[in-house]
């Protein structure tokens, strides 16, 4: 089968702001798709459409070949939704809140206590299972959000910003629940801010601005096109970072930014191979590192190359105002 | 769909378009439940309708029973079929205050994503609240009683006249669902609440049986008064004496107000999707 996920010429307007401006996707069967993008840019109101939250006002979107609006019913027994801001009954325990989705899934009660058991199992929450949701923190609520979308075992499941505000931890962690969806075989739509996490994670990108699709592709075609990575290197020992910097220069051609502070020596690289090239001389020096990595292009560095401006100068103050709407209005 | 995704898949079956009113009773059940569950963590949300049964029936009692009745325990059975009515509207208040904040958490957006009747998780509200309900009544009762009130019917009167009163209390908790619904924060909905609850309970023969010593057009309310027929079917089934058509107006009235105010509800319901 095809694309579980299509999506035509969706427009969505709320008053001045133009959320939506007719974003075409298409995703095939078991595989994720990255929605990278700013604040603003209208992610969430793309992936509320595709869960049936929110009707659009042109264009039109299939899940599975059933329409979102039409046949929203059917939609909705399909998929699983974890929304930027967890939807979760905060008075509850865990354990509680999956029993009363397994139930509204009409699950038979041993049934949906038998399924919330394994889904907390699986997502590391059995010791929390039966606190209150809001004494858990941060990433424990992000994966019951998960868990929670998860009861129905949909087909297709989407992932609104799902490590925007976690501790380091905590992302990884998400991610690893992220890759066993994968795995056990659904097709997933993760929103982001990170390129890094599009690329850890999904197998095509689709770059959003301004409620459009600006580019989309592989990872790996979208960094190409997003130009340079940056080499990282730090010496162990601060004293010689004149050398290391020296060697840097030497192999990439490039001055590199020396940071006194830190010992920190960057450098754009345009070849991978840099980074082989740079550990085996560090050998023959007999420089020890502390540090050595080639840093992917920043959403920021992305956005420059694909659009000619940076997410940062033109949007901050529109996406500013955007999250304080957003924030303000009843979701 | 024959494809095979995550292990034991919903089953290769068509997921259903519409849902039947069966399901939507059982969704709504279970939504109830979360309210229930909620109040069984936290049993000190319960302290207002605990306390505002106990102050209400001591100060009336103690303020009006000698101006009114000539003395207290008289009054008494006059005022607890009174306050019954009453007590059971302001218990339909803290509704709408609660749905209202509990729309701008993410729950609501969660039981949006489901396959399940839009109606249910408001039916469900409105069914679990009956815990707030069932409190005001038992305090009421119990003090009432303790402070002298006789039921002077037979046993099944007296049930029917709880009936009577949680029927009109389930139909009136949508006035409160829709000012929820309506108002654009919690504090609002309390101040809305009021405008409705007090010119209904206050205005109506709640605090004295006899009301020809109003003004003509205040006499003239409270006669059509909902609160008014639902208070004199009480004082009739709880108390004693000809009930006469106030059950048929009662009853008249609430199918009036969900007729009305359910499918306001539920557009508005929809709109702050
Ligand atoms: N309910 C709403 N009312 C008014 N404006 C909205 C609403 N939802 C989103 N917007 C606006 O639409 C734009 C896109 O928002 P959103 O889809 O949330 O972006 P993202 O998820 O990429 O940050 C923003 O400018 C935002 O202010
Ligand atoms: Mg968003």
């Amino acid at each position: 089968m095809g694309q579980v996920i299509r999506a035509e010429g969706l427009r969505k307007r709320f008053g001045e702001t133009q959320a939506l401006d007719g974003v075409d996707l298409e995703v095939a069967q078991g595989t994720v798709l990255g929605v990278l993008g700013p604040n603003g840019a209208g992610k969430t109101t793309a992936v509320r459409m595709l869960a049936t939250l929110l009707r659009p006002d042109e264009g039109r979107a299939e899940i599975c070949g059933f329409d979102v609006v039409r046949e929203a019913t059917r939609v909705r027994a399909l998929i699983g939704l974890t929304g930027q801001y967890a939807s979760l009954d905060e008075e509850l325990t865990g354990r509680e809140n999956l029993v009363m989705i397994g139930r509204l899934l009409d699950l038979p009660r041993a049934e949906a206590r038998a399924r919330a058991a394994g889904l907390l199992e699986r997502f590391r929450l059995s010791d929390a299972a039966n606190r209150a949701v809001k004494t858990f923190s941060g990433g424990m609520r992000r994966r019951l959000d998960i868990a929670a979308s998860m009861i129905n075992r949909p087909r297709v499941v989407f992932l609104d910003e799902p490590t925007t505000g976690l501790d380091p931890r905590a992302r990884g962690e998400v991610w690893e629940t992220i890759q066993e969806l994968v795995r056990d075989g659904a097709t997933v739509l993760l929103t982001t801010q990170y390129l890094e996490e599009a690329d850890a994670l999904a197998d095509r990108i689709a770059v959003f601005d301004h409620g459009r699709v600006i580019a989309d592709g592989t990872p790996a075609q979208l960094k190409a096109r997003a130009g340079r990575q940056t080499l990282v290197v730090r010496a162990s020992e601060v004293f010689r970072t004149e050398q290391l910097a020296a060697i840097v220069a030497e192999l990439t051609g490039e001055r590199p930014d020396v940071r006194a502070e830190t010992g920190l020596v960057t450098a754009p690289v345009t070849d991978p191979g840099v980074l082989r090239a740079v550990v085996q001389r560090l050998d023959e020096t007999d420089l020890v590192a502390a540090e050595v990595a080639l840093r992917l292009p920043s959403l920021d560095e992305v956005f420059l190359s694909l659009t000619g401006h940076t997410t940062s100068t033109q949007t901050a103050s529109e996406a500013a105002a955007a999250q304080q709407q957003l924030e303000g209005s009843v979701r | 769909m024959t494809t095979t995704t995550m292990a034991g898949t919903v089953a290769d079956v068509l997921p259903p378009t519409r849902i039947s009113a069966r399901r939507t009773v059982r969704h709504s059940l279970t939504l109830a439940w979360r309210n229930i569950a909620q109040l069984r963590h936290s049993p000190e949300k319960l302290l207002d309708v605990t306390l505002m049964p106990l102050v209400f029936l001591t100060l009336f009692l103690y303020v009006f029973g000698g101006a009114v009745a000539g003395n207290t325990h008289a009054y008494l059975q006059q005022l607890l079929p009174g306050l019954v009515a009453q007590m059971a509207m302001f218990s339909t208040m803290g509704l709408g205050t609660a749905l209202n904040e509990d729309l701008r958490k993410g729950v609501f957006d969660r039981f949006r994503s489901l396959p399940i009747a839009r109606s249910a998780p408001l039916v469900g509200t409105v069914l679990g609240d009956t815990v707030r309900f069932l409190t005001v009544m038992v305090i009421l009762t119990a003090a009432g009683t303790a402070m002298g009130f006789r039921f002077g019917s037979d046993p099944l009167r007296v049930l029917a006249g709880f009936g009577l009163v949680y029927v009109f209390y389930l139909a009136f908790s949508w006035i409160s669902v829709m000012v929820g619904l309506l108002a654009p924060s919690p504090e609002t909905v309390q101040g809305l609440a009021f405008l409705f609850v007090m010119p209904l309970t206050f205005g109506s023969s709640v605090f004295v049986a006899d009301t020809s010593t109003m003004p003509g057009w205040l006499e003239a309310w409270t006669k059509v008064n909902p609160v008014s027929h639902l208070t004199d079917s009480l004082r009739a089934l709880l108390v004693g004496g000809p009930v006469g058509n106030h059950v048929w107006f009662t009853l008249a009235w609430a199918i009036g107000i969900v007729t009305v105010t359910f499918p306001i509800a539920m557009v508005m319901y929809k709109r702050r999707a």
